[in-house]
């Protein structure tokens, strides 16, 4: 008499007797097999002559950041600058943080726009570890809408540890400036660069008036901060950071004017962040004195050709002993 | 689906089946099949997408209240004080699935709740008109009026169930001209107004069909729920070639002229059955277009589904609530109201088809109007396939005379003990003698209908009354009168054999067993629902 299988010998047998006939059904198949299969496991073409369907991205400007103001992802925030961000910062750019004398004055749950000269990708890293607890806490930082959040993944990384939301630079939105301003409104604080970019060449752009439309619209201070040496460590162009020394320096808030008109007071926020460049590549006095006799040097370069402005701006800079190439990367 | 679509919803499909095209979704009972057809003689219909709903569903039923169609006055005039008023609405069996809160009937009869109180009126009742179905438990009466509506009236006993075998509570009002006895709710006859709460999901529903079968009894349904009847409406989805209809309008008529006023409220719903978002979503989307997450989802679904016990993927699907959203809303003279509701049926479920088929394909879901919160035995599946399914065109059927139908379901011998014990015996007893709809009308019928058990279980229990399950094997007589073979593909070989049907394995051996009548390279047509659609056969 045959002796009876185990269950474990009958699944063997029935494997090799599917695999000799070739007819396996699908809890058979491995794996292989399985990503040889078609829809739904990949796919399904658009059949001949059916019009395909235009599918709705949500990037861009689109994005959705709701989640990342939720208690999870800022939670998530927090800890990564602290843990990740604060530490790497310290290492890379060595920072060192003046001017926080300069915020006293703001009440506790004062919602403030902070605005800064922008350099490098590690401006926002950066000023993410300066910023003061008290407004780091819910804070949201207006990242290019055709860059940060061109794609979902980039989107979410940027939504989820910088707390991005989507800015469109090429083109006046008036969607995203409102959900900023609704934010602002309901106390939280906002980061921009008003450069709109990246420095191409170290020199300065001329400020864009978002961030002033936004501080009359919600009637937020705006806090000058001027960043330096962050242009060595990962400026345009570049994507291996380098190490450097820095300097943040935040400014006296300014209060927007009774009946101010954006593109003034976006000329003298400007302005403030020339006159805290000026402080810190002299003094604090030297600074006051060229302010009021209106020669504050300004954070855009001279009208003059491309090589003449970076050697102009090398000249300003401190000469470094490692420099190997003096010509900007446009 | 993207918001732009939404607005623009895109009309019905007919897709020809190329080597390129996915394999096709089928209902399969609480699960699906992947199927693939052939290459070259095979198209798919797909259903329109959704039309976008009203905006202020609220605001549109008021607005159809006071501003009714046909020759009647607004429904503030006809109510007042001292008067006596009837609400009738539909039942369970609409709409399928169940909808979510809040349902059409409860926004309605709110709404003319609210009319009657201004009016004074004081003697209301609402009654659920379930003709021969089973009836509502409490929480389905909930979910269909609302808690506010049902909490208001159950104390005194005003909102309940037709009772069609109430000796007391039924009258035969006259006879039409073909010798039609019209029978109807003792109540809601002695009403000074009918206020009937339809919900038109069908172009079948509405107009005298709810009154004329909603609110009556056996004695007046007989003469359009008989085999004669099924067999000369082609189709009864389509009015105007329906006896069934005829026959209903013909006792609305009689209805009409003893005095019975009606003000009908007909409403109609999208195709949104599964939802734009969520678990289902990818089961109201073309197979191409179904994004990574809707893939993932389905596979995920089928694996689980796998793994649970068919009580379990039951229970799972029956809770499911449709987030249909409200296309129109129509009310006033029967008639008139149900001319529009119809025209606005035909916008959401009409799609241009050319030509008929050799072999038609349907997937059967896990839902029929008569097995909500229940089991779909497999007289039901019959029903839904070869009644619902097959008569859903105008013009001529989906496939031609002689051709052949191939459905899938699981089809299993089972019944719910509660809800369908006529049916138990009906299949042991009826379908094992005969499965001829005459034959068994002639010989059978009467004694389901007229059995006191039955008729008990009907009144004090939640049973179907004893008749239906003949009248469920009558909606098949169409087809089984058109088509020469009916494969059922992964059902209960023994009960799928019961009913005459015959049964395959897999659509491949199916389409082997259709080559005896259709030859061997037969055209082939699936009728991808649901979602609902109608085909308009030229």
């Amino acid at each position: 008499m045959a002796r009876k299988l185990t269950k474990r010998e009958i699944q063997r047998k029935t494997r090799e007797i599917y695999k000799a006939v070739g007819n396996a059904p699908q809890r058979m198949r491995s794996i292989s097999n399985i990503k040889s299969a078609q829809f739904p496991y990949r796919a399904a073409r658009t059949p001949n002559g059916v019009p395909p369907v235009k599918r709705k991205t949500y990037l861009g400007s689109e994005y959705p950041t709701v989640w990342a103001r939720r208690l999870p992802a800022r939670t998530v925030r927090l800890l990564s600058t602290e843990l990740i961000a604060k530490p790497l910062m310290s290492y890379i750019a060595s920072p060192q943080r003046t001017g926080y004398d300069r915020l006293e004055g703001l009440k506790k749950r004062q919602a403030v726009i902070f605005v800064a000269n922008h350099q490098s990708h590690a401006d926002t890293p950066l000023l993410l570890t300066s910023i003061p607890f008290q407004w780091r806490n819910r804070l949201i930082v207006g990242a290019a809408a055709d860059y940060f959040f061109k794609t979902k993944f980039g989107g979410s990384l940027s939504a989820l540890f910088i707390g991005a939301i989507p800015v469109e630079r090429n083109k006046v939105s008036r969607e995203s400036s409102d959900q900023i301003a609704s934010l602002i409104k309901r106390g939280w604080s906002f980061m921009v660069f008003p450069e709109g970019g990246r420095s191409p060449d170290g020199w300065g752009q001329p400020f864009r008036a978002g961030a002033a439309y936004l501080s009359i619209k919600c009637d937020a201070p705006i806090v000058p901060i001027h960043l330096s040496g962050t242009g060595k460590i990962l400026r345009k162009g570049k994507v291996w950071p380098k190490r450097s020394s820095t300097k943040v320096t935040f400014g006296t808030p300014i209060w927007p004017g009774e009946k101010e008109n954006s593109r003034t007071y976006s000329k003298k926020i400007e302005q403030a962040v020339a006159e805290l460049a000026d402080e810190e590549n002299n003094d604090w006095w030297i600074a006051k004195k060229r302010k009021h006799s209106g020669q504050t040097p300004t954070l855009q370069a001279p009208d003059m050709g491309s090589w003449r402005k970076a050697w102009s701006l090398e000249a300003q800079l401190e000469k470094s002993a490692k420099t190997k190439s003096r010509w900007p990367t446009i | 689906m993207p918001q732009n679509q939404r607005k623009h919803p895109r009309p019905g499909l007919v897709l020809d089946v190329d080597r390129t095209s996915p394999p096709i979704l089928f209902h399969h009972g609480e699960g699906f099949r992947m199927e693939k057809l052939p290459a070259g003689r095979s198209r798919v219909i797909y259903p329109a997408e959704p039309l976008p709903g009203i905006p202020n569903p609220n605001a549109s039923i008021r607005h159809a209240l006071e501003n009714p169609l046909g020759d009647s006055p607004p429904l503030s005039a006809l109510l007042k004080s001292g008067m006596k008023l009837t609400i009738a609405f539909d039942d369970i069996s609409l709409p399928l699935p169940p909808m979510r809160k809040p349902d059409i009937r409860q926004r309605i009869i709110e709404a003319v709740l609210d009319i009657a109180a201004a009016a004074g009126v004081d003697d209301v009742h609402l009654i659920a008109a379930l003709a021969l179905h089973r009836r509502m438990t409490e929480q389905e009466l909930r979910h269909a009026v609302g808690d506010r509506v049902y909490d208001a009236f159950a104390p005194s006993g005003a909102i309940y169930n037709h009772d069609a075998e109430d000796p007391d509570g039924m009258i035969v009002i006259g006879t039409t001209p073909h010798g039609e006895e019209v029978q109807i709710n003792k109540r809601a006859a002695e009403s000074d107004l009918i206020v009937y709460v339809n919900i038109n999901l069908v172009s079948m529903d509405g107009g005298w069909k709810s009154t004329a079968t909603g609110l009556s009894g056996y004695t007046a349904l007989r003469h359009h729920h008989n085999p004669q009847t099924m067999v000369e409406s082609k189709s009864f989805m389509d009015q105007e070639n329906s006896e069934l209809h005829k026959s209903n309008w013909r006792q609305g008529k009689v209805l009409k002229e003893s005095g019975i006023q009606v003000f009908q409220i007909e409403t109609t719903v999208n195709n949104n059955t599964f939802g734009y978002e969520g678990p289902l979503a990818m089961l109201q989307k073309r197979e191409w277009e179904w994004t990574f997450k809707d893939r993932m989802s389905f596979l995920g679904m089928q694996a689980g589904l796998k793994r649970m016990s068919p009580a379990s993927k039951r229970k799972s699907f029956q809770g499911w609530h449709s987030p249909y959203e409200i296309t129109s809303v129509q009310a006033g003279e029967v008639e008139a109201v149900h001319k529009m509701t119809t025209e606005n049926v035909y916008k959401q479920h009409l799609v241009q088809v050319e030509g008929q088929t050799d072999i038609l394909t349907m997937g059967l879901p896990y839902i029929c109007p008569y097995n909500v919160n229940s089991v779909m035995n497999p007289i039901l599946v019959a029903c839904l396939g070869l009644g619902y399914f097959f008569n859903m065109y105008k013009g001529k059927p989906l496939v031609r005379r002689g051709g052949v139908v191939i459905m899938t379901h699981p089809t299993p011998w089972e019944f719910h003990p509660v809800h369908h014990p006529s049916y138990i015996d009906f299949f042991e007893r009826v379908l094992s003698e005969t499965t001829d709809p005459a034959v068994m009308s002639q010989k059978y019928e009467k004694s389901f209908a007229e059995d006191d058990w039955y008729r008990h279980l009907y009144r004090t229990s939640y049973a179907y009354h004893g008749v239906h399950p003949f009248y469920m094997w009558y909606w098949c007589a169409h087809a089984l009168d058109h088509l020469s073979e009916i494969v059922i593909v992964g059902g209960n070989q023994e009960a799928v054999r019961r009913m005459g049907f015959r049964s395959a394995t897999t659509l491949q051996d199916a389409f082997e067993i259709a080559s005896d009548s259709v030859g061997f390279s037969p055209t082939i047509t699936h009728y991808h629902s649901p979602p609902i659609l109608m085909a308009d056969v030229t």
